[in-house]
This record gives C-alpha cells, sequence and structure tokens, in this order.
C-alpha cells in the first residue's frame, strides 16, 4: 500500500515574487529522477492504456487493436463483473471497520492510561509485518476445525474461507485486524492535535463527553479523516497479497477482487490485452475515488 | 480515577484479544504436529524448538534475508538521492513548466501500478533484468518516486530560502549549497521517507514474485510464499518460517518503534 499524505499543495509561483533570481536549481536536478519515473511509471502505464485496446497476448509483437471488445467482455465476463461487485464491497466494509476501529482504539489509547506507549505498539504492530504471512497466519486462524483457531476459541463451527457468503467478510476481518493500528495512529496525530484550552473551554460551558466529541473533537479530525479514508480505499480497492494468499479468488468466485482477475487473466491465462483492460477499469475507480474524496471531504476541514 | 482505570482495563482486554493469532502464531510453532492435532489452542508443553532449524533450511530464509536487504538499502539510497534532488527542483523553480512537472509526479501517486505492470514487465524483460537484484531496485526507485517526491517537495517549500542563498552569497554551488546546507535540514523528512519506503519495499510480494520467482533471488516475501506451499499440512513448521520471516522487521520496528508510529502518522503534517 502506498501511503498517501494530504498535504497542501500549492502552486510554486503564487503569492511570491522572484526576491533571488540564483534561487532556483538547475534542471538536472530533477533530470535522474524523471528519467527513472518516466521508464517505470509513464510509459508503462500509457502503453498500458493502448494495450487494453488491443488483443495481445504477451508473446512476441503480434497484436492488433479490437476497439472495445475487452469491456465488451468485462461486461459479459461472470468472474471479472462478481470482482468488481467483490472489490467494492471489500472496499466498504474495510474502510467502515477499519476506520471505526482506528478511531475507538485512538480514543482509548489517547486518555491518559499507564499502558498507554504499550497498547499503542502492540495495536501497530501487524502494520509493519508482510501482509503474505499475515494472510497465511490468519488461514489458520480461520481453520473450519472446531476445536481450532477462531472456532476453537469461541466455540464455533464455521467455515470461515470455504463457505462462500462468509469467506469475503473473513478477508475483510484479517486486513481490519492488520491495518486498524495504521487508522490509529493517524487519528492519534489527530487528536494530539486537538488543543486542550478547547475541551476545557466547552467543558466549562457544560458539554458531556459525546458532545465534546462531536462538537470539539469530530471537526478537528477532519484531516485525518481524509487521509484515512483515502490510504483505506485506495488499498481496498487495490487488494491483492492477503486474497491470493488466503483464497486465491475462491470458493469459486467468492473472493476474487479485480488485482488477482487482473493478474490470472495475464499470468494465467495470458491474456494480456484483456488484464491491462481490467487494469484500466481499476485505475479508473482508483482515479474517481480519490477525487471525490479530496473534494468533498476537504470543504469539511476546519482549523483550530 | 476510576474511570480511567475501567478504561485501562478494557483497553488491555482488548490488546489480550488482538494479539490471539499471534499467540497461535508462537505456540504452535514450538509444537509437534501431535500436540498441535491434540490440544491446539494450550501452551506448548513442552515446547520444541525442532521447526524453526527445519524451516530456516527449508525456506532458505538465510539467503532471502541477504536479497530483501540489498534490495530494499539500494532501493532507498536511490530514492533519497533521485528524490530529494527533484524535490529541491521542484520546490524552488518558479516556472508554470516545473509546477506541470509536479503535477505530473503526483499522478503517480494515483495510478495503480497494475496499469502499467504487464508493459513494464515486458520493458524490464528486455532490458535483461527479470530475475535481478537490480531489476526490482529499478521498479522500486520508480514506483516509490512520486510518494518521496511529494514528501520532500512538501517539506522544502516551508523551509526558508535564505539557508541556500546565504551559501551561494558564499560561493557555493548549487550543488554544494543543496548537499552541504539544505539536505542535512531535510532529517526529519529523510526518516519519514526512509521508513514509509523501507516497511513497503521489504514487504512487497507482487513484483517479486512475477520478477524474481524460481530465480534463486527470491525476497523474504516470495520465499515464504513457495515454503508455505510446499509443507501447507505441516503447521508447526509453517509457523516456525513464518515467525522467521517476519522477525527482523518486527524486531527493527520494536527498537525504533517511536519513529516508525511517527513516519507513518506524520501524514498529517506533510
Amino acid at each position: 500500500m502506498t501511503p498517501v499524505t494530504a498535504g497542501r499543495a500549492r502552486p510554486a509561483h503564487a503569492g511570491r515574487r522572484r526576491r533571488f533570481s540564483a534561487a532556483a536549481p538547475p534542471w538536472f536536478f530533477a533530470a535522474p529522477a524523471l528519467v527513472v519515473y518516466a521508464l517505470v511509471v509513464l510509459y508503462p502505464a500509457v502503453s498500458g492504456v493502448v494495450y487494453a485496446f488491443t488483443d495481445w497476448s504477451g508473446i512476441g509483437q503480434d497484436m492488433s487493436f479490437v476497439g472495445l471488445a475487452n469491456f465488451r467482455t468485462l461486461l459479459g465476463d461472470e468472474q471479472a463483473m462478481g470482482s468488481i461487485g467483490n472489490t467494492l464491497l471489500l472496499t466498504v466494509a474495510i474502510v467502515a471497520v477499519q476506520n471505526g476501529v482506528g478511531l475507538l482504539l485512538a480514543l482509548g489509547v489517547h486518555a491518559r492510561l499507564k499502558s498507554r506507549a504499550l497498547l499503542r505498539v502492540i495495536f501497530f504492530s501487524p502494520v509493519v509485518v508482510s501482509p503474505v504471512m499475515v494472510a497465511f497466519l490468519w488461514k489458520y486462524i480461520y481453520n473450519p476445525d472446531p476445536s481450532a483457531g477462531l472456532n476453537g476459541l469461541l466455540g464455533l463451527h464455521v467455515d470461515w474461507l470455504g463457505d462462500p457468503s462468509v469467506a469475503l467478510w473473513s478477508i475483510a476481518g484479517m486486513v481490519v485486524w492488520q491495518y486498524a493500528g495504521y487508522s490509529m495512529v493517524i487519528f492519534l496525530a489527530g487528536l494530539e492535535g486537538v488543543p486542550r484550552e478547547l475541551h476545557e473551554a466547552a467543558m466549562i460551558d457544560g458539554a458531556g463527553t459525546f458532545q465534546r466529541f462531536r462538537y470539539v473533537t469530530w471537526p478537528l479530525l477532519a484531516p485525518a479523516v481524509t487521509i484515512n479514508l483515502m490510504l483505506s480505499t485506495i488499498g481496498g480497492l487495490k487488494l491483492f497479497d492477503q486474497v491470493f494468499a488466503a483464497t486465491n479468488g475462491g470458493p469459486g468466485y467468492a473472493t476474487e477482487t479485480l488485482s488477482t482477475v487482473l493478474y490470472k487473466q495475464a499470468f494465467v491465462f495470458g491474456k494480456f490485452g484483456y488484464s491491462t483492460a481490467v487494469a484500466l477499469v481499476l485505475a479508473l475507480f482508483v482515479a474517481a475515488v480519490s477525487l471525490v474524496q479530496v473534494y468533498y471531504l476537504r470543504r469539511r476541514e476546519v482549523t483550530a | 480515577m476510576r474511570r480511567t482505570f475501567l478504561l485501562e482495563i478494557v483497553m488491555i482486554a482488548v490488546a489480550v484479544a488482538f494479539l490471539f493469532p499471534v499467540y497461535s502464531l508462537v505456540s504452535l510453532s514450538l509444537k509437534d504436529p501431535g500436540q498441535i492435532s491434540r490440544s491446539p489452542l494450550a501452551l506448548p508443553d513442552p515446547p520444541t524448538f525442532d521447526n524453526y532449524g527445519s524451516a530456516w533450511s527449508a525456506a532458505a530464509l538465510g539467503p532471502s534475508l541477504v536479497n530483501s536487504t540489498v534490495i530494499t538499502v539500494v532501493s532507498l539510497v536511490a530514492l533519497i538521492a533521485l528524490g530529494s534532488f527533484a524535490a529541491y527542483f521542484l520546490a524552488r523553480v518558479q516556472s508554470r513548466l516545473g509546477y506541470g512537472l509536479y503535477i505530473l509526479f503526483l499522478l503517480g501517486i494515483v495510478l495503480p501500478f497494475q496499469l502499467g505492470m504487464i508493459p513494464l514487465y515486458e520493458l524490464v524483460s528486455d532490458l535483461g533484468l527479470i530475475g535481478t537484484h537490480a531489476g526490482m531496485i529499478l521498479f522500486y526507485t520508480g514506483i516509490q518516486l512520486p510518494f518521496t517526491v511529494f514528501l520532500y517537495t512538501g517539506f522544502i517549500r516551508a523551509l526558508p530560502r535564505e539557508y541556500a542563498s546565504a551559501a551561494q552569497i558564499d560561493g557555493a554551488s548549487h550543488l554544494t549549497a543543496f548537499t552541504r546546507v539544505v539536505f542535512p535540514l531535510l532529517r526529519p523528512i529523510t526518516g519519514t521517507v526512509l521508513i514509509l519506503n523501507a516497511v513497503f519495499i521489504w514487504n512487497d510480494f507482487f513484483t517479486p514474485l512475477v520478477y524474481l520467482g524460481g530465480s534463486g533471488f527470491e525476497t523474504v516475501p516470495v520465499s515464504v510464499f513457495a515454503f508455505v506451499g510446499q509443507y501447507v499440512s505441516d503447521h508447526g513448521l509453517v509457523f516456525a518460517g513464518l515467525v522467521l520471516g517476519a522477525l527482523p522487521i518486527v524486531v527493527v520496528f520494536l527498537a525504533l518503534q517511536r519513529y516508525v508510529i511517527k513516519g507513518f502518522s506524520s501524514g498529517l503534517k506533510g
């Protein structure tokens, strides 16, 4: 997951006058980065868009333009269409639960507890571990055996990853377990930025705990909310490692996501053109969500 | 206060429940197959360390640790060098073209890499870099540059220009002014860049699986993936492998936890 930071981007030339002309460094400072960026990101992305309209098989240069055929195939492809639904459901579940849990953990840890430093480390620690390894661990925790793992602990008899109606939510559960601590630390940084005087003033005015949260803390937490929603939404839309390791899209197509479908189409079936068409759909989702979130969430941000 | 005490008890209970998977991981890795099937939830009695020895050699973790370390360290050096220089230019240039270039870099943060995944594979393959450290280093440097440039540019814009100007009035070139005066001032953001990129690169799975799978240059997550696939039914062995695979980054995290958590949460101040 690539973290996205919500800095306040301003044009470099806005509101400043040229005071010292020698202050601008020469072009060659940016040249090496630009070359690597163009080679590794820009050129492949542009080619990807082109391939999405071809029937390229990935071998040799033998391909022809097929117009929108890949996208028509996609509309009739049960696996791909199902994966879009799964991806959206997973994303909504992860965003809601991960941030809800993250916020509660942050509020708990933010109170002046003796164990707060230790709790913070415990809740955050899964974030630094490889998602593939976390998925393998949870694959065992989700063991259908009633005496082992989560079933053994809770006295249940659920086939967490084998039951098509449960598997998707089980995947969401392991992602939330791993990343709730990430949301927590971002909310914590937001909470630390809320001036204590505001709380004291609200208390003097007779505001209760909930009212102080609702009218003092919550509005000032807006930047943290923006970042958390963006990070978890983009992470959810691109989800691959956990699904690939835990279920590989199964049972049936029950946990197939856009990322697992495009992987299989390319590296299992050799349909590279079709695979990039699926990738383009994913890219459009991510871009749309980023734009909407930046636009709407920025408007409710206030400063202390 | 009584309320704080109650909250403390609740939070500790939540933490204990939260750690259940970790308890399972460690306790199973210390059991033999008989114990695992008889009493999967109980503490290991007696604990056995046999799984660790077998997992270490079966998962080829020694070589993978070297591969992961080389790839992560060289990529980080390249990212910091290329990213900070480019950001210094982008933060200080006054032209519209410079601003356009900055936006072009930001585009890379939003773009999912899957879009360019296949053409990039073809390119890296044409360069003869599939199955090499160099191929992975090129990939990570490119793919993480937008985010790195973004963090550095934001920080440099908030930095007074006078530091570099003073050095230049004293006769320093742009290059000297940047490397001697400006770059040392970037230490806080360099720390953030280092931590976020290191965790991402160390744990990344998809691309090393595709580029390095079967090459003998696999990184830790790819080796662990192959190892688990091979010994899937032997939970004790698999879990010992998972513990060993996760241990290096967890140890580094625990040693530097304040900085790591600060790095991850500093997105706010960006």
